[in-house]
């Protein structure tokens, strides 16, 4: 173990890393981020999902340094009386734990066929393709909207305000394998013709065996690098989904549905209903793609002097 | 008739009339051609291999000559069974080894090792040298103990001159001689009976060359080893080699003992091939010109492949293959000038 | 006697984050117009960087770090990169070991080649196209018109090389250096091509720098030659006498290395260990590790040049003593 430790510490990766402010203020915001989110019902405030705490007679109130504003609510209420910081703070958590969530997902599906497909090559390979081809034709929001319609027909409001966690997952997952899918697929094509891989199947290795123990390992560079940018898409694409009102309920907003609830009243009321959430999600996104690009710069085999 | 030999038992491996034909015609819409106002389907093979026939004696330095495109690198393939062959028999030991699946074949895989050209390519970027090392026998022997594969493992490093202690390391951290070394551990740690070496030492450095190839040469004393290999430079397979076989584009031109063929080549081909070597203090524009330019295997040559270069080429030449004819003791060619008396 | 080209004490050092390394270490020698020069070596001597310096083509983090290099009594390494555009490629061509990476793989040779010329020539478009195929012409390549229209992978590998030296040699370049130009090639493919260059270097007295790591090429070839280790010229002189009679240990391993001239069969004298990286350069004399002859003096002191053979030849051994002037009756 410390001979692993020994090699990250003399590695081109930390020392690129140390080089590179932007990476450092990125990381540095995005570990902020993510502590919150997880220790969300520790530092918030309030809890948002009481509806307890909801008193409709505290809604609107501006954020603490305006006046009406009140230092129990420090970013305001929105319109339903929740405290926007809490809120926030909680529809933090929703947004990393869908976005990886539905990351994973797509990544275990995209990797075994991008694997399958690379490796076996033929008629699986275009098989699979063609599937992945058709998966990526169908706009994302017109089979989430299909398939939360049907969902909430078919179980109910309430069952649906169980579920949407899981389901926005799955949506997303299923929308975006292909991407996983091709990459997977492309760097194994450029391994499988490796003298590496023949060695292993002169040693008498069977193919599954060398696919998964031997190639994939060498395709998770590039997985690694596009992770960091399908992160920041799902969280995208949940924030989107919920400002369409077709993500989290009302009762469990995410900073999409915040988003949504106070976009009518941007430029006259309580514009702090959007805006807040507004900034919060910009620069979770900008952080995580900053720290993408940085990562996928320093594993680029070209640009690579280590 | 081709004189395809019959096995006997000290021969080790032995090929009989094989054919390995490559089909790039890529998909159905790839192959679709418009041509004189139909639609036509229009399939590529790469013919890497055209019937080719000889035998291995345990014991011996079997080396296959020729340059890029004559097919030696998928006729070892071919025969260590990465490819199965088109057509024809590949027995080792007077088993035939071209028809067995997977399981069947395991066992033949612990007699019959490889090792590549590129040292950057051929180790797993992603494993320590332990790892890469001890799959082999742990897969082949799966009750082994670990003690006793981290001491073979320990043995064949020493044995190839790359210190033990560095088996916790990956293969970026050693230079281009090292990691053939372990390449060469590698095939050794199960022990085999047969290598097949595809270009070893191509990619070195000259002094490293003459590390690894008496590396090689030790190893076959000292474990009664058989090669097959592959090279294109002719000073190290003179060196080297007990029998060498010269290929032109996938068909076998000549196989001869080492010595006779370096001392009289017969064939057209080799005789051009042999004076194109730049030898230390022979002046150069002392080569055998041939005419014209390799044709790609993809539209074999009628007749004889070579017929279009060599300038002994006649009618028949161009109509009808040459079959592989005996000589003398040993040496074997394909040519009919050599055959007609005229060369 | 003023030369072609005079390599002055030229270092280039690298600048990485642990430091500066000196990959060449002041070398000097100088070429003639029409001399065929070999400059040979294992990788990572340092040759292809010295190839890379006389015309100034050093990326980041490299960099030249003293000595000059003077051409035409112009020092190179002082010019700027207007100047330098003007040398390069026009006076001083340099040719690659990969046809395949030198060509642009969307453009047609012709283009290519006209292109070449219009940068460096004021004529119209006709003339070059008349230069350019009287250059394919001597390269032998048959159909020259036809050929012109063509891309680069409608050509063998060795048509693409000499092609690549028709380019070169578009402009009548005074100095042609080339860096392994057939190492990728087949092996008769490679006499061709190195007939070829030394032909072509002969009828329009271009002078030839060939850097390989092929002796056997190089002796077939050149006229004078040039042996480095670690970024050092250890021996230097006419190309027969240094194959034939090396005088410094790595030449001679190197020579003793090469298959072909023992008993088949017999074990191949090796040189033990590996050149040293550019951030273990041992002390002194850079090859004393490896070396038979190595003395207390060679750990401490950087060895000498040292004059012999009939004043022909130069060797950089502590081990190696001048020998006396001949004594003609």
């Amino acid at each position: 173990m410390s001979r692993t430790w020994q090699r990250f510490k003399t590695s081109y990766l930390l020392f690129s890393f140390k080089e590179d402010r932007t990476a450092i203020f990125s990381a540095v915001v995005l570990l902020v981020f993510l502590i919150t989110g997880l220790l969300a019902p520790l530092i918030s405030p309030y809890d948002p999902y009481d509806p307890a705490n909801n008193d409709i007679m505290n809604s609107e109130m501006p954020p603490v340094w305006m006046e009406e504003g009140e230092t129990a609510f420090l970013l305001g209420t929105d319109i339903q009386g929740r405290d926007m910081l809490s809120t926030m703070i909680f529809g933090l958590r929703l947004s990393i734990l869908i976005g990886c969530g539905a990351v994973i997902l797509q990544g275990l599906l995209g990797i075994v066929v991008g694997l399958l497909a690379g490796y076996i090559g033929g008629k699986i390979d275009a098989v699979l393709m063609r599937i992945a081809d058709i998966q990526l034709s169908f706009p994302y929001l017109m089979v989430a909207i299909f398939i939360s319609a049907i969902f909430q027909v078919a179980f109910g409001i309430g069952r649906y305000e169980e579920l949407a966690v899981p389901l926005l997952i799955v949506i997303i997952g299923l929308a975006e394998w292909p991407v996983y899918a091709r990459t997977v697929r492309a760097s194994v094509l450029g391994e499988k013709n490796k003298e590496y891989v023949e060695a292993a199947r002169v040693i008498g290795l069977n193919r599954w065996r060398i696919m998964f123990r031997h190639v994939l390992p060498n395709t998770m560079t590039s997985v690694l690098v596009i992770s960091t940018i399908q992160v920041a898409n799902a969280i995208m694409s949940e924030a989107a989904l919920s400002f369409l009102g077709l993500g989290m309920p009302v009762t469990k907003p995410s900073l999409g549905s915040l988003i949504r609830s106070g976009f009518e009243y941007i430029f006259s009321g309580p514009w702090w209903i959007t805006l807040f959430p507004g900034i919060f999600l910009v620069l979770l996104v900008l952080v995580i793609n900053l720290l993408g690009d940085w990562l996928r710069d320093v594993l680029n085999p070209k640009l690579y002097k280590g | 008739m081709t004189i395809a030999p019959t096995p006997r038992t000290d021969q080790l491996l032995t090929l009989r009339n094989v054919v390995k034909h490559f089909d790039i015609s890529g998909g159905l819409l790839d192959q679709l051609r418009f041509k004189n106002g139909r639609l036509t389907r229009r399939r590529t093979t790469v013919k890497a291999v055209n019937n080719v026939s000889f035998s291995i004696t345990a014991g011996e330095t079997f080396s296959v000559v020729g340059e890029s495109g004559c097919g030696k690198s998928t006729l070892v393939r071919t025969t260590i069974g990465i490819y199965p062959p088109n057509s024809g028999e590949i027995l080792y030991r007077d088993q035939r080894i071209d028809n067995k699946n997977a399981q069947q074949m395991l066992p033949f895989r612990r007699k019959m090792q490889m090792i590549f050209q590129d040292p950057y390519a051929s180790l797993n970027p992603r494993k320590t040298v332990m790892q890469t090392l001890e799959e082999p026998v742990v897969f082949h022997n799966p009750r082994i103990s670990s003690a006793d594969v981290r001491q073979r493992v320990a043995t064949v490093m020493s044995q190839v001159g790359v210190d033990p202690k560095w088996a916790g390391r990956y293969p970026h951290e050693f230079s281009g001689g090292q990691r053939q070394r372990i390449s060469i551990a590698r095939a050794l740690m199960v022990d085999p009976e047969f290598i097949v070496a595809d270009e070893p030492v191509s990619a070195l450095d000259v002094s490293i060359q003459a590390q690894i190839l008496n590396l090689l040469m030790d190893a076959q004393q000292q474990r009664g080893l058989t090669y097959l290999f592959i090279t294109h430079d002719l000073s190290v397979v003179e060196h080297i080699s007990t029998r060498v076989a010269v290929m032109y584009l996938g068909t076998l031109c000549e196989l001869s003992p080492a010595k006779p063929l370096f001392e009289t080549p017969r064939h057209p081909y080799t005789q051009a091939l042999l004076s194109a070597i730049p030898k230390l203090g022979r002046p150069a524009s002392q080569h055998i010109r041939l005419r014209g330019e390799v044709p790609t295997p993809i539209h074999l040559p009628s007749g004889c492949v070579f017929h279009g270069r060599c300038i002994h080429a006649n009618q028949r030449c161009r109509g009808e293959i040459p079959m592989p004819k005996q000589v003398e003791t040993g040496v074997i060619v394909a040519c009919h000038g050599i055959e007609e008396g005229r060369i | 006697m003023s030369h072609l080209l005079e390599v002055i004490d030229l270092e280039v050092k690298f600048g990485l984050r642990f430091g500066d390394l000196t990959a060449i270490n002041g070398i000097r020698f100088t070429l003639d117009r029409g001399e065929r020069m070999g400059l040979v070596g294992e990788s990572g001597a340092g040759k292809s960087v010295t190839g890379f310096a006389i015309i100034n083509l050093i990326s980041k983090p490299g960099f030249i770090s003293g000595g000059q290099v003077i051409f035409n009594g112009q020092d190179l390494t002082r010019l700027g990169a207007e100047q330098m555009r003007d040398i390069r490629g026009n006076h001083i061509s340099m040719i690659f070991q990969d046809p395949m990476m030198t060509l642009n793989p969307v453009l047609t040779i012709g283009t290519q080649m006209i292109e070449t010329l219009l940068a460096h020539r004021q004529i119209n478009r006709r003339d070059a196209k008349k230069i350019a195929l009287e250059k394919l012409r001597k390269v032998q390549i048959p159909s020259p018109e036809k050929r012109l229209g063509q891309y680069p992978h409608e050509f063998s590998g060795g048509m693409r090389q000499r092609i690549v030296i028709a380019i070169a040699l578009i402009t009548d370049p005074e100095i042609i250096i080339a860096d392994e130009p057939t190492t990728a090639l087949d092996v008769t493919i490679q006499a061709e091509i190195m007939d070829l260059l030394q032909q072509l270097c002969e009828s329009e007295r271009t002078g030839l720098i060939l850097i390989t790591h092929d002796l056997g090429v190089v002796s077939q070839v050149t006229e004078k030659m040039a042996v480095m280790y670690a970024g050092k010229i250890v021996e230097s002189g006419p190309t027969d006498r240094v194959v034939g009679n090396p005088r410094h240990p790595y030449t001679q391993g190197l020579i003793k290395a090469i298959p072909g001239n023992l008993q088949p069969g017999a074990r191949l004298s090796q040189i033990p260990g590996m050149m040293p990286t550019l951030t273990d350069i041992p002390p002194g004399c850079a090859f004393n590790p490896r070396c038979p002859l190595s003395d207390a003096i060679c750990r401490k002191q950087e060895p000498p040049f040292v004059v012999v053979d009939h004043q022909t030849r130069e060797v950089a051994c502590h081990m190696v003593n001048p020998e006396p002037s001949e004594k003609t009756p």
